[in-house]
């Protein structure tokens, strides 16, 4: 008789039910079997109405995203090995919405990618005849980091203060400002910067901290914010003690 | 085909989970959380029991010395070493987040976190030895 | 888009964070349990008042009584809001925490001048 080992994993059908529920199902307990494989097993033979997302399954799309026994993780790079004997507790992730079963509604978080305005601001465009924008290693260090972000949310699941407040912008959209804010192509800063320096920017942030714990990626969304934090700081005193030196570059177009 | 069709949007009934207001029992990172911030509470207290000392100078050698007696009872020492505890864990606490936003370059390349949080101790027990050292010298 | 007022606080709370990191464990040491407990000797009152007659000495008490409190002003409040979800009462809680740490850094002041 096969090892197996029981996920009991989170039940919402919105047209039967009001309250969710969970529901138990006995997998078999492969050595090389993520938790992703196993709810596959459970639609493919056990109960064909498990609704959940997922695509690549090898960590980098980020549609995954759910929490097991209690922690925000990709289901596809979470081992059923490491969870043994079991039970295992699957879940929707955390703080969000939930749509149906384990699926959640990220519509809201779509929306705020928006605020970060992901894109290189130039105060004026090079015309093509003057070639490329150059870019060395040590520039492109400066914000790879922040770059590998696949939108997985599982730093939102992690933040507290974004369980609280559902306005605040949050780490992943932070971290991509900053991809944006210290990549030597980009003018933008000073108009990012009057997006996000207010009450649902950085500010609700008090360095928590699990954001970076979570991240598949290593983006460190938590040391992306704490350097806005100074940077928005010494910007704010700036422009009170050297208003005349404060004539933002593109943030009067903002 | 009627004129105007349109059809009844289906929004599914999302089921919202609400945050208890003690959501930082249940998980030890957040007990850990929450203690860092409550540090700053004794910061504040010792804060005002050093204004407290100061103001004792200030008043004269009298309530120097009722100051300082007051300081040997055992509700002072008691609370003074749960602020020691705590400002120290204040302290650990700084110094470890502090490369999170400390982005420092040398020769081209980002400086690792745990040699700024080393410089930052190195840095506190030069501090220490100094402070000590003026006030038991004086 | 109202720019907020949030890093005026945020850089007394990380000036006071520094400060506090650095001086308190020892100053908590040697006033709050070695002296008392007898295992150093306090300085002398002439000692105590001459160390503090100091203008550096002063300002350097002034700034670590009064941005240790605005520390505790800015983390306290924010503990209050995620904490115990008392956001909806900020204006009590700012006016509470900021007007206290005001109030302590103003007696420091007159307390200071004073010596």
């Amino acid at each position: 008789m096969a090892e197996t080992i029981a996920l009991e994993v989170f039940r919402y059908r919105p047209e039967q039910e009001e309250e969710p529920t969970f529901q138990t199902y006995e997998v078999p307990l492969q050595k090389d079997w993520v938790v992703l494989d196993a709810l596959n097993y459970i639609k493919d033979t056990l109960d064909g109405s498990l609704t959940f997302r997922w695509s690549c399954r090898m960590g980098v799309c980020g549609s995954c995203g759910m929490m097991v026994n209690g922690d925000p993780v990709l289901t596809c790079a979470a081992f059923l090995e490491t969870y043994r004997p079991g039970p295992i507790r699957v879940e929707p992730l955390a703080n969000f919405p939930v749509v149906r079963d384990l699926v959640i509604e990220m519509g809201g978080f779509i929306s705020k990618l928006k605020r970060a305005k992901p894109w290189i601001i130039r105060e004026e465009e090079k015309p093509l005849s003057e070639g490329e924008y150059v870019q060395s290693p040590e520039q492109l260090a400066d914000f790879k980091q922040y770059s590998m972000c696949i939108n997985c949310m599982l730093c939102y699941s992690a933040c507290p203060v974004f369980g609280l407040e559902q306005d605040f912008s949050g780490p992943a959209v932070l971290a991509l400002a900053q991809r944006y804010n210290l990549d030597s192509r980009d003018q933008g800063a000073t108009e990012r910067m009057n997006e996000l320096s207010q009450d649902e920017g950085i500010w609700p942030c008090t360095l928590v901290g699990e954001c970076s714990e979570v991240c598949p990626k290593q983006v460190d969304p938590a040391g992306a914010i704490q350097r806005y934090k100074l940077s928005s700081t010494q910007d704010w005193w700036k422009s009170l003690l050297m208003p005349w030196g404060a004539k933002s570059k593109v943030g009067d177009q903002g | 085909m009627a004129d105007n069709p349109h059809y009844t949007k289906y929004h599914p009934k999302w089921y919202r989970h609400k945050v208890p207001i003690f959501w930082w029992v249940h998980k030890w990172t957040s007990i850990k959380f929450i203690t860092r911030e409550i540090t700053s509470v004794f910061v504040a207290f010792y804060a005002v029991v050093l204004l407290f000392h100061v103001s004792a100078v200030a008043q004269g050698p009298e309530a120097y010395d009722s100051f300082l007696s007051c300081m040997k009872s055992p509700v002072s020492i008691g609370a003074h070493l749960l602020a020691l505890l705590f400002a120290s864990f204040h302290s650990y606490t700084w110094f470890s987040l502090a490369p999170k936003g400390l982005v420092v370059k040398m020769r081209g390349e980002r400086v690792s976190g745990p040699v700024i949080a080393g410089a930052h101790y190195v840095a506190w027990l030069i501090v220490s030895i100094v402070v000590a050292w003026i006030v038991l010298s004086a | 888009m109202k720019k907020s007022n949030e890093p005026f606080w945020w850089a007394l709370f990380a000036g006071g964070g520094m400060l506090s990191a650095f001086f308190l464990p020892v100053l908590i040491l040697l006033t709050g349990l070695a002296m008392p407990l007898g295992w150093v000797e306090p300085p002398s009152y002439e000692a105590a008042l001459s160390l503090l007659k100091h203008p550096l000495t002063r300002l350097f008490l002034l700034l670590l009584i009064s941005l240790s409190m605005f520390h505790w002003a800015h983390r306290f409040r924010f503990t209050l809001y995620d904490g115990l979800q008392l956001k909806h009462l900020h204006t009590l809680i700012a006016v509470l925490c900021y007007g206290t740490a005001i109030a302590v850094s103003v007696v420091t002041v007159w307390v200071l001048w004073r010596v």
